[in-house]
């Protein structure tokens, strides 16, 4: 069997998601990074951007997460951020309905917020 | 019915009602506890990460950064005091008020001029009464605080500890809340909470012995410090906002719960009382009646003869 790294996603009210995958894959703010088991520690500043987790049962479980932390230790990955969902918690029409609002509002952090939404549906 | 028996009776009635309103808000307040309760647990991990976070980058970097340096001389602190927006919760504003006061006087005692911030209405009015200077308030979110609702309050703390003091900045900042024991226990308790100081926060983590990693930063150390410090102090000032709503509902239980109970005795003696209005009543009616017949009784012998 493959080598396993254990996930944990947590928002700032809750856990989101835990589990044990084989990669990791989430943008820092100098470019995307991917772990995978055996990676040496590391702490990094999260971009708002989907988070790709591959499980170790082969499936695949996309998050959005709005800024936050990657750690990594000891085969351990904290995902911390202060608002994450999974991608099927999102609900599509009302991302691409805040989309538009933000669009017209010229609301640049709602916009991003609702883009970052979409396109963790549209990765998964 | 007599007139003493009424006024009895009607103060029965009123105070049966009271026992109502404070039976229900007290099983409203119990079922608040638990999920305030709850709350807490559901953010203690990320609490907890980031404490680790913060641990990681404090032991193993040497980067100093403005929330963690200790000014050589402090003259300027903030004070952040948690109080709730509605009252009916016993001693529990005015622990939290007392608290603050105590802990103002004494930095007012060390030469520190102290600027004061207060989350929740009970707070704000005691402030506004007095007459005394708040920095800024907030109102309307203490009874189910959200992480925004902590953000909103971190945003304009931090910026005043970042500001020079001489600006009208601040060099430190303390907070004052209620801590969530137990059901029962509930206490007002000061700390300080920038800046922060590294070596607690490793004793913090320590304590459940762990060795930490060197790890590796992205981008840098610097960076990631410049991130990570302000998501913690919103994350303890959040993790201090649901406590204090743990406490004042746990707090609200307990005084309505007491009132319950005072209601439920204060009807006892009264019924009592009714009680014996009644029987003192009855009482009369039939020495009236007795002492009727006997009159006319004599009455009517003496016409006889």
């Amino acid at each position: 069997m493959a080598a396993e790294l254990h996930v944990e996603l947590v928002a700032a009210d809750r856990s989101v998601w835990s589990g044990e995958a084989t990669l990791v894959v989430a943008r820092t703010t100098s470019g995307d990074i991917g772990v995978m088991p055996g990676h040496q520690p590391l702490l990094g500043v999260l971009e708002s951007g989907p988070v790709m987790i591959r499980t170790s049962d082969g499936g695949t479980v996309v998050a959005a997460v709005h800024g936050g932390f990657v750690s990594f230790a000891d085969n351990k990955l904290s995902l911390l951020a202060e608002i994450a969902e999974l991608s099927d918690e999102i609900d599509v029409k009302r991302a691409e309905r805040a989309l538009e609002r933000a669009k017209s509002d010229a609301d640049a952090s709602a916009e991003r917020r609702a883009d970052v939404r979409l396109r963790a549906v549209a990765t998964r | 019915m007599g007139a003493q028996l009424r006024v009895y009776k009607r103060r029965i009635k009123s105070v049966t009602a009271t026992k109502k309103i404070t039976k229900a808000m007290e099983m409203i307040a119990a079922s608040r506890v638990v999920k305030a309760q709850r709350k807490v647990a559901a953010s203690t991990p990320y609490a907890t990460e980031l404490t680790r976070a913060v641990t990681a980058v404090g032991t193993g970097s040497n980067t100093n950064h403005p929330l963690t340096t200790e000014p050589e001389t402090a003259t300027r602190s903030a004070v952040l005091l948690l109080t709730s927006d509605r009252g009916l919760a016993g001693a529990f504003n005015s622990n939290a008020i007392k608290a603050a006061e105590r802990l103002t006087a004494r930095l007012e005692a060390e030469g520190k001029e102290v600027d004061i911030y207060i989350v929740g209405r009970r707070g704000v009015a005691h402030y506004n009464f007095r007459e005394r200077k708040i920095a800024e308030q907030w109102t309307g979110f203490t009874d189910e605080p959200s992480y925004a609702d902590a953000k909103k309050v971190a945003g304009p703390l931090i910026e005043a500890i970042e500001k020079d003091s001489a600006e009208g900045g601040v060099d430190e900042l303390h907070i004052v809340y209620t801590e969530f024991i137990s059901m029962m226990t509930q206490s007002a308790i000061d700390g300080r909470l920038l800046p922060l100081s590294l070596e607690e926060v490793a004793e913090e983590s320590k304590s459940k012995g762990e060795i930490l990693p060197l790890y590796d930063f992205e981008p840098s150390a610097e960076d990631v410090l410049d991130a990570l410090l302000p998501r913690y102090v919103e994350s303890r000032i959040y993790n201090a906002l649901l406590q204090s709503a743990a406490s004042k509902h746990a707090a609200t239980r307990r005084a309505m719960k007491s009132a319950t109970d005072n209601a439920g005795d204060l009807i006892n003696s009264l019924s009592r009382l009714a009680n014996a209005a009644r029987q003192a009543e009855i009482t009369q009616e039939i020495s009236e009646i007795v002492g009727g017949t006997a009159a006319l009784a004599d009455a009517t012998a003496g016409s006889d003869k």
